[in-house]
């Protein structure tokens, strides 16, 4: 893995985690309301745990400048990897360790629906850290990155008219802003159209150039080939593959096609 | 960053890879220092937070921000109606209107800052898990909100209380440190009650029925004193303790000239002070204990 450039930085240190969903209440029904009754009664303090072990054991090392994309098919522990880097989800054993805070960037992270989009901007600024000085500056950028306006005024409306790939075009514009250090994307591309994909490489590689790391999460394997050139594969939350690109998503693509 | 022998590198255990590039546990918790100053420095984000949704909550509604304005006075009508009028509660208050108006309204301010804190952190779990900033900011933006919110409710209570032939006096000053000190206050309690919230979210159902009880002994609608004069000393010592009828108290002090200093209980301020400090400081630290576990899982 060493072999390219002999200055390397290390920015995210993944030692053999094990990540643990426990899910309360599954068989017992939380929601009836006689099975709690019973449950006082009979003094059972929980119903029954389930646990899914999503990830087991992975160690990898992320370094300064580096693109990864991370791919495996669905509920291999992708996301939950990346929840964990950017310490959203508690590690069963393990240790992450990480250079700053990573932003994670996921389609399914909702911001402030009754709020327009304009206020969206300012607020999700704000909240990254940003003045009132730095936000008024980059304001305009961020609009015209997302594209948002292209069919009339949509960013005086609230974001929850918005379709979902504009609202995650605007996330991702937000996001994308502020130099990270680490930046985790979970398929943030695949939703925006041709020309807005293209855009976000070009945001991803000048990230890259400010010396940041890159995580990104895909289904889409032409977009992991054209903005990452290393790639980790995940299989029911084991590493199958780590290496350059090229040949991980040619062998996952083959495995892909054998299971079919 | 200083330049290390790669062979080196290889060699070394993760934990100390990491150590000698300075990379930090994902996750954990930024001591208290470092928080406050990280909370501090998104002090814009949460004036505009609060804002936003001050502006939003009433975007639905066709009268608008009238609603701010008008929500208060109809509060006050409808305990009028029942307290005043009906049950006839304020034998002994010589002004009861700019009484029971004052109380609605400071009590409010708590009531609803505790119960948007305890809903700060379940309901922004998209936010939270978006972006990341100290949590804080979430229960003490709400305590913003409400007192956004309370001051159009004080520039109602004004009127009413001129109108009820309350004279303007310099009393009228004493405002500013009885706000600041219960905004403290309420940021506190709804910084503690949003750490509960987030865990047990039953608290959210729970705690209309412990708020309404709190309003109901923290004299907004009678005298406390009715009580107290009867009651045992202890007992009139915890009544009297209570911050919510304080707050009342003062600000009853501050707007009414009917009101003598010689009601309020002894050493009011220093009490107000106390509870000011110790619920704002011990919510805050409370709050903080679990940072790294909002939002989580």
């Amino acid at each position: 893995m060493a072999e390219d450039s002999d200055r390397r930085v290390p920015t995210v240190i993944v030692d053999q985690v094990h990540i643990v969903y426990k899910i309360y209440g599954t068989g017992a029904g939380r929601g009836s309301a006689t099975s709690a009754l019973s449950r006082m009664v009979r003094r059972k303090s929980s119903p029954a745990i389930s646990e899914v072990h999503a990830v087991r054991g992975i160690s990898f090392t992320a370094y300064k400048g580096e693109a990864i994309g991370l791919i495996g098919s669905n509920g291999s522990g992708k996301s939950t990897t990346l929840s964990a880097v950017a310490g959203l989800l508690p590690t069963a054993s393990g240790a992450i360790y990480t250079d700053g805070q990573p932003s994670l960037l996921g389609v399914n992270a909702a911001m402030m629906n009754d709020l327009t989009g304009e206020r969206n901007v300012v607020l999700g600024c704000l909240a990254m850290g940003m003045s009132h000085a730095d936000v008024r500056g980059k304001y305009q950028g961020i609009v015209d990155f997302s594209g948002i306006n292209e069919r009339g005024d949509f960013v005086s409306l609230p974001m929850r008219t918005y379709s979902s790939g504009m609202a995650s075009r605007l996330r991702f514009s937000i996001a994308a802003a502020k130099t990270h250090d680490v930046l985790l994307i979970d398929e943030a591309l695949s939703t925006g159209d041709a020309a807005f994909q293209r855009r976000s490489e070009q945001r991803i590689k000048e990230l890259r150039e400010s010396a940041g790391t890159v995580f990104l999460v895909s289904h889409n394997n032409n977009s992991i080939r054209d903005t990452c050139e290393r790639t980790i594969w995940l299989e029911s939350g084991v590493i199958r593959a780590d290496g350059s690109t090229e040949e991980v998503v040619a062998d996952y693509e083959k495995y892909m096609k054998n299971r079919r | 960053m200083t330049e290390y022998d790669v062979r080196e590198d290889t060699a070394l255990s993760s934990a100390a890879l990491a150590e000698r590039y300075g990379l930090a546990v994902s996750g954990r918790r930024p001591p208290l220092i470092e928080y406050t100053r990280q909370l501090w420095s998104r002090r814009h984000f949460i004036v505009a937070f609060a804002t936003a949704r001050l502006t939003a909550a009433y975007t639905a509604a066709r009268l608008g921000q009238i609603w701010q304005v008008a929500t208060p006075l109809l509060n006050a009508a409808v305990y009028y109606l029942i307290f005043g009028l009906l049950l006839g509660t304020n034998r002994g208050i010589p002004n009861f209107i700019a009484y029971l108006c004052t109380g609605v309204f400071v009590f409010q301010f708590t009531q609803s800052a505790v119960l948007s804190g305890t809903r700060s952190i379940a309901d922004n779990l998209g936010l939270i898990r978006a972006l990341h900033f100290p949590r804080a900011c979430l229960p003490i933006a709400f305590t913003v909100i409400q007192l956004q919110e309370l001051l159009f409710s004080m520039g109602v209570l004004g009127v009413i209380v001129l109108a009820t032939g309350e004279p303007f006096t310099l009393r009228w000053l004493l405002i500013l440190p009885i706000l600041f000190l219960q905004s403290v206050f309420n940021a506190g309690l709804a910084m503690f009650m949003a750490r509960i919230g987030a865990k047990t979210t039953d608290m959210a159902q729970l705690m209309p029925f412990l708020m309404r009880t709190w309003m109901y002994t923290s004299g907004v609608f009678w005298s406390v004193t009715t009580f107290t004069a009867h009651a045992p000393g202890w007992i009139a010592a915890i009544l009297n303790a209570n911050p919510a009828l304080i707050f009342n108290n003062l600000m009853r002090y501050a707007l009414m000239d009917s009101v003598s200093s010689t009601s309020l209980p002894h050493h009011v301020w220093l009490s107000s002070l106390a509870w000011s400090l110790v619920v704002g400081i011990g919510g805050y630290v409370f709050f903080w204990k679990a940072e790294e576990e909002y939002g989580r899982g």
